[in-house]
């Protein structure tokens, strides 16, 4: 079933055209996974999504509500959460309060609850709760931004490149994060990423963007055993494959 | 210095090339400007030249632009030879000069760089400011202590200055409740008092806006006004108490703080501070010119003063009513209203301040906090900006009609002259000496800067001189507060180390 469905969305950032007729599906409990090169509008799609830049054109349906008109604020609360580009933590709250931010449109009830759920994918983020966001080291800063948009309990979970900046080992792990959301806590996951081996290998299916349109798209073993993919994004990730194993 | 780091080549004429262009610009500026100065004389107007002045200002110019190149250069060691004689040897002579003007009444003026004292001042304090960059500078010539190592040991500074507070706070809270019955306790000390207390209540209501939400409102004085107007309105068309009119007070400004908010609280930063800026004129030009309503420049009086719990403080009450002293059996002493007045806006303030510690760690508290250091990240985590905005600013705005009200009923008399301004210009001064967000800084600020200059009157035409450097300092060194320091919401570590010591 469809849960998220975006038709012909085109979007602009004055009169700049970052998206230039888009569709995208995303149906419930998958992985999905959006790759392309810098500027090819990835993350322009994830904030139209959002409201912002708010679709010029196309529809955006989520959970079979239109919710291409509405503003940022109601989007968050119909379910779904964003770990934006560049983290976007509160950098002089500390850990817990940044958590508790995540949670402020969630019943409180739920709390303590999803703050034990987080704390357990992450449990460096516990250890650090009482630190302060900007001085947390690059990785953890990433952790804490996915731990905060998951704990708005969503039911789509929207990553902007999660294994940015990260050591080889920590990429590794945040895959397997993302994997036990999608799987144990049966979050649905649109993924945007640089690193496409990882993600295509997690993801159900995905979609190849470039100049603001889907060139391509398929499951992911298919557009990993693709050959223009392979050359075009695979490059280099070949040889950490081989060296790997 | 002997430890001068790597000496480079120095461009003697380019920097008198510079500084040449620097004292041309102010020649030019300084000719029409101040060249010339129209003055009544015996039928009509007439011209004084002051070309002295032109001269001295493109000279000054000159030196003080070769100051700031040796600075920037690296040379702090002349420039510190200079600047500190200079500023002590004209700093004296204004003194003594000033001294016999009011002896004899007229100084030695011709000595003196400019006609203007005022100017004068301005020119030692500007070389003190010279000589005091040029002394860091000597004494860091060796370590390079940058701006965010000063940051952080200011930010300890304030860390350790508010885990003072914890304790101190208490202490400081318990004197001013005591303050009244101490023997220096007179009718002076208590008229300052209240005046200070009534801008630490400011200043917290004002740190609901700028140090939380970090929106930047120029015009504060606007809902002091609406809230002392309408006490002093319905007292006089209705013939309400001060007890009833408090709370209206207090809504109505809220109110009027949502009616200014609504519309422009979408707009960031710099706009927001401009347009709050008008919003405060234009409540103060109403008014002025409603006269019907609020006899404009003529200011309402006879505002009625408060009761104890409807026990007034009249020596003589009105017949079938009984007076403060009559009802406890006191003797009647015209102080025991003052010191009434001076618990009333403790409370008040007391109250602010409890408001603010409590909602800083309610989910609305957190997102005012959230939504001064990201906007975007703070739609994204599903907030609506602008209601979130709006609450912060009504509140605020809330606690200055309380103060409002105070005020009219502590003055009796209210005019539109009270709410300037300059006014809004010493709240939000409070608020970020103290360092924005900080409790107990606006604390030292208000009295800082309101009491001081109670007790020093004789120096009031250098209030807003000094005032106006201190801010510029300010800004140059520690543009957050000088105790700016943010203390989480929430602690663990006393429930954790708690849970410790249970084995
Ligand atoms: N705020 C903005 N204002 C103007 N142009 C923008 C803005 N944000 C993005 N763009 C432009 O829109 C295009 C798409 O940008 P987008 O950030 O979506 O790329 P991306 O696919 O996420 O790239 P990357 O992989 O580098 O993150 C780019 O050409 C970019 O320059
Ligand atoms: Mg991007």
């Amino acid at each position: 079933m469809t849960m998220l469905s975006i038709t012909g969305v085109h979007a602009f950032y004055g009169h700049i055209e970052a998206l230039r007729g888009v569709d995208v599906e995303v149906k419930h409990g998958e992985i999905v996974t959006l790759i392309g090169a810098n500027g090819a509008g990835k993350s322009t799609l994830l904030m139209t999504i959002c409201g912002n830049p708010r679709a010029a054109k196309g529809r955006i349906v989520f959970d079979g509500e239109d919710i291409s008109a509405k503003p940022t604020h109601e989007i968050i609360r119909s379910g779904i959460a964003q770990a934006p580009e560049g983290r976007r933590i509160f950098p002089h709250m500390t850990v817990m309060e940044n958590l508790l931010m995540g949670a402020i449109t969630s019943e409180p009830r739920y709390l303590d609850e999803d703050l034990e759920k987080v704390f357990a994918l992450f449990p460096i983020l516990k250890e650090r709760r009482e630190q302060r966001g900007g001085t947390l080291s690059g990785g953890e800063q990433q952790m804490l931004a996915i731990a905060r948009a998951l704990m708005s309990r969503p039911r789509l979970l929207l990553l902007d490149e999660p294994s940015l900046g990260l050591a080889p080992m920590l990429v590794k792990q945040i895959f397997s994060v993302i994997k036990a959301i999608n799987a144990e806590q049966n979050v649905t996951v649109f993924l945007v990423e640089q690193n496409a081996y990882h993600a295509l290998r997690l993801a159900h299916r995905g979609y190849v963007m470039a100049n603001g349109r889907i060139l391509m798209s398929g499951t992911g073993k298919e557009l990993l055993a693709n050959e223009e993919i392979r050359s075009a994004y695979l490059e280099g990730a070949r040889d950490t494959k081989g060296r790997r194993s | 210095m002997a430890a001068t780091p790597a000496i480079k080549p120095f461009d003697f004429p380019d920097m008198f090339k510079e500084a040449g262009a620097a004292a041309i610009v102010v020649f030019a500026l300084a000719f029409a400007m101040v060249g010339f100065r129209t003055e009544p004389v015996p039928g009509g107007l007439g011209i004084t030249l002051r070309f002295a002045d032109v001269a001295m200002a493109s000279v000054i110019a000159f030196a003080g632009r070769i100051a700031l190149i040796l600075l920037r250069e690296g040379r702090p060691f002349p420039v510190l030879l200079t600047t500190l004689p200079f500023a002590v040897i004209l700093g004296a002579l204004l003194l003594a000069d000033q001294a016999l003007a009011s002896e004899n009444g007229s100084g030695f003026e011709p000595v003196l760089p400019f006609s203007s004292p005022v100017v004068n001042w301005m020119i030692v304090i500007v070389a003190a400011v010279f000589a005091g960059r040029a002394a860091w500078a000597v004494r860091h010539a060796r370590s390079t202590v940058t701006a965010e190592e000063r940051e952080a040991t200011m930010d300890r500074i304030g860390a350790r200055v508010q885990q003072v507070a914890r304790y101190a706070g208490p202490l400081l809270i318990g004197f001013a409740l005591v303050l009244p019955f101490l023997p220096i306790a007179d009718r002076r000390l208590l008229d300052i008092a209240i005046l200070v207390v009534t801008y630490i209540m400011l200043g917290w209501g004002l740190n609901i806006v700028v140090g939380l939400a970090g929106l930047l409102d120029l015009g504060y004085v606007a809902f002091y006004a609406v809230g002392a107007y309408s006490y002093a309105l319905l007292a006089q068309y209705f013939d309400m108490g001060f007890w009833v009119c408090l709370p209206f007070a207090g809504i109505m400004a809220a109110f009027a703080g949502i009616l200014l908010g609504f519309p422009v609280l979408g707009l960031r930063g710099d706009y927001l501070a401009i347009v709050t800026l008008g919003f405060g004129e234009m409540v103060r030009i109403i008014l002025l010119n409603w006269y019907k309503f609020t006899k404009g420049p003529d200011g309402i009086s006879g505002i009625p003063r408060p009761s104890f719990f409807g026990l007034p403080f009249t020596r003589y009450p009105a017949e079938g009513t009984v007076s403060f002293h009559g009802f406890f059996g006191l003797t009647y002493t015209p102080l025991d209203r003052i010191i009434f007045l001076y618990y009333l806006i403790l409370a008040l303030a007391l109250a602010t301040n409890v408001f603010t510690l409590r909602i800083r760690k309610l989910p609305v508290g957190r997102a005012w906090e959230a939504l001064r250091e990201d906007e975007t990240a703070c739609r994204a985590l599903g907030i609506n900006p602008r209601n979130t905005k709006l609450t912060a600013f009504s509140i605020g705005a809330m606690f200055a009609g309380f103060g409002g009200s105070f005020f009219a009923t502590r003055q009796g008399f209210i005019s539109p002259e009270s709410f300037t301004f300059i006014e809004s210009a010493v709240i939000l001064a409070i608020v970020v000496l103290g360092g924005m967000g900080s409790q107990i800084g606006v604390v030292l600020a208000a009295i800082l800067l309101i009491g001081m200059p109670e007790f020093f009157r004789e120096l009031h035409q250098f209030r807003m001189l000094a005032f106006g450097a201190a801010m510029v300092l300010i800004m140059v060194w520690r543009p957050a507060g000088l105790l700016a320091h943010r203390e989480p919401t929430l602690r663990l570590s006393a429930t954790k180390r708690l849970a410790k010591a249970v084995p």
